[in-house]
């Protein structure tokens, strides 16, 4: 008996046809953009959340008109003359320009169903939602405004964790929000910390997991290592939902997973249960 | 021809320095030359070679670890083992001990000797068991106004499967809270690797010192390396662009006082580097332990959010 080859010559088949712009990564549907935004950027077909802008986010969680921003005037320095491949000054005038914000949080009061409360809410395009001097001061500073005011502070999170450019001071950003959100407790202010896509490494190690409810949205990744770190490691083989907000409600270290469009709604009962102003 | 800008902010550092009562071994005539030693190299910016240097001593395998320390500094030393939960963590040590006559608490991370101890101290590296064991004692010195002491020498956190698991990023921040939260005095000194997350889960202290070869970091020179450059072997340029040496950190307000070493390094002399170290932790805390508790919670959370450059 011998052997046959049937294997099939691959080299000259034509490449796949260019995917489509607006495919979903989850199900591979296609969406039109003034859809997906009406929708919450949240995938109609699957329920795939799509990132949302700091600002979209705001529009959505804070009641019509309500929303004051503070802290608009803060924007980062170059503590350590940072360069790697190019200086971190041009990596920041590049990120302001495109995102049209000063840095990676946004920050303000506002009112939720007449609810009073404080808003601090990320922007993953600013930097990767990086945590440096200005998220950790802007943080700081929604902690003491809602003390002032006596309302609880929502927090929106969405970053890759510190700011490597900022050095060891993107570090000392961890202990400041902690020692904020310890401030705000002790002013008897509640913390409610809803994690996004991506909630890891400084973030998820500082303020957003000391809220007093932790809730995340599906599928959001929150860990503290990336998967990538910790498969080169441990070479361990990683579990399919390492990681994942549902892998973090099945070991007890969260309270909730809430589908965006269900956000509002859940954020607006807690408001009540904490009797936050009218 | 006036002073360049430069220089002008090298006086300042060096006066500023001189006037800081922080640096232990300072006050003792025959450390005066070393001291004067260590502020002459402070005159001038510390080179990308010098960050280099500081990065492997204090990688250096005879330096010495907590345990190393915990023998020399503290008498009547009494291990404290476990989490409460599940488990004992070996990359995290705590226990209680006589400091000059004092009882003091004491949680550090430790590393291993030889092969099959560092594989079960996993190179100093906590689960989040790990920090709840530190959390616990930290309570544990609270209740009983013991004064808590932190050794810290850690690549970083623990990245594994069951790590993350077990909650590790809620963890490294539930132990900087405890710390805010602290009614006692706390010293943290940095006395190898201070890596990041895992470093700063035990350091959110009302005095934090740095050993002069120690460094402190975000995130480590490969990992930087890595992310930036897409090259684990640029960790060299990579600490030179992140600073992570006693000298820059203290510039940058990050820590109140360099601990000085033996000549040519701690791993030179463990009898002296601790007796250095010994000297610095107690002078600190002797500033520190008739200020009420509610005063030095409210300075040390000022102090922490106080952190960060601006515009």
């Amino acid at each position: 008996m011998t052997n046959v080859d049937v294997s099939v010559q691959t080299g000259d088949q034509p490449a796949p046809p260019p995917k489509h712009p607006n495919t979903c990564p989850s199900c591979h549907s296609h969406y039109r953009d003034d859809e997906l935004e009406a929708a919450l950027w949240v995938c109609a077909h699957c329920g795939h959340h799509f990132p949302m802008r700091a600002r979209a986010r705001i529009d959505y969680l804070a009641d019509p008109g309500s929303f004051v921003e503070e802290a608009t005037d803060l924007h980062s320095e170059d503590p350590l003359g940072f360069f790697d491949l190019r200086p971190y000054t041009d990596r920041i005038a590049e990120a302001e320009l495109s995102t049209g914000l000063s840095d990676a949080m946004v920050i303000g009061q506002a009112t939720l169903d007449g609810r009073g409360c404080e808003l601090a809410v990320m922007d993953f395009k600013f930097m990767g939602g990086s945590m440096g001097s200005v998220v950790g001061e802007k943080f700081s500073r929604a902690c003491d405004s809602a003390a002032e005011r006596g309302v609880p502070l929502i927090s929106v999170t969405s970053s890759g964790g510190a700011r490597m450019q900022e050095g060891i001071l993107a570090l000392m950003q961890l202990p400041k929000t902690v020692c904020a959100v310890e401030d705000l407790h002790d002013a008897g202010q509640p913390l409610l910390s809803v994690m996004a896509h991506p909630t890891t490494g400084g973030v998820l190690a500082s303020f957003a997991t000391l809220g007093d409810v932790l809730l995340a949205e599906p599928g959001a990744l929150m860990s503290f290592a990336g998967p990538r770190v910790v498969q080169q490691i441990t070479r361990e083989k990683l579990p399919e939902d390492f990681g994942l907000a549902e892998q973090n409600l099945r070991f007890g270290n969260i309270d909730a997973i809430v589908p965006r469009p269900e956000l509002r709604g859940r954020l607006s009962a807690l408001l009540r249960l904490f009797d936050a102003p009218i | 021809m006036p002073p360049s800008e430069h220089e002008l902010r090298l006086r300042e550092r060096l006066g500023r320095l001189r006037n800081m009562p922080l640096l232990g071994g300072a006050k003792l005539s025959g450390d005066l030359q070393r001291f004067q030693k260590q502020l002459d190299r402070l005159q001038q910016e510390a080179t990308d070679e010098e960050i280099w240097r500081s990065v492997q001593l204090a990688r250096h395998d005879n330096r010495p670890y907590t345990l190393d320390y915990v023998v020399r500094l503290l008498d009547d030393w009494f291990e404290l083992h476990g989490d409460r939960f599940s488990e004992d963590d070996g990359a995290m040590v705590s226990g209680l001990g006589k400091l000059d006559g004092r009882t003091v608490a004491l949680v550090g991370q430790q590393k291993g000797r030889d092969i099959k101890e560092r594989a079960e101290r996993r190179f100093g590296m906590p689960d989040p068991e790990g920090y709840r064991k530190a959390m616990r004692v930290m309570e544990l010195a609270d209740r009983h106004g013991f004064p808590v002491l932190s050794l810290v020498d850690t690549p970083g956190a623990y990245p594994g499967v069951a790590a993350e698991q077990h909650g590790q990023g809620g963890t490294i921040a539930a132990s900087q809270a405890v710390m805010a939260r602290l009614n006692v005095p706390s010293v943290a000194c940095v006395i190898g690797e201070g890596g990041s997350g895992g470093a700063i889960a035990i350091a959110l202290a009302d005095r934090v010192l740095m050993q002069e070869n120690a460094i402190y970091s975000v995130i480590s020179p490969e990992g930087c390396a890595m992310i930036l450059w897409r090259d684990a072997g640029e960790a060299k340029k990579a600490a030179a662009a992140f600073k992570p040496d006693a000298a820059h950190c203290l510039e940058l307000g990050v820590i109140d006082g360099i601990v000085p070493e033996p000549d040519g390094g701690a791993q030179n002399d463990h009898d002296e580097a601790a007796r250095l170290l010994k000297e610095a932790i107690a002078e600190n805390l002797e500033e520190l332990v008739d200020i009420p508790g509610d005063e030095l919670r409210r300075r040390r959370r000022a102090k922490f959010r106080s952190l960060g450059v601006f515009a």
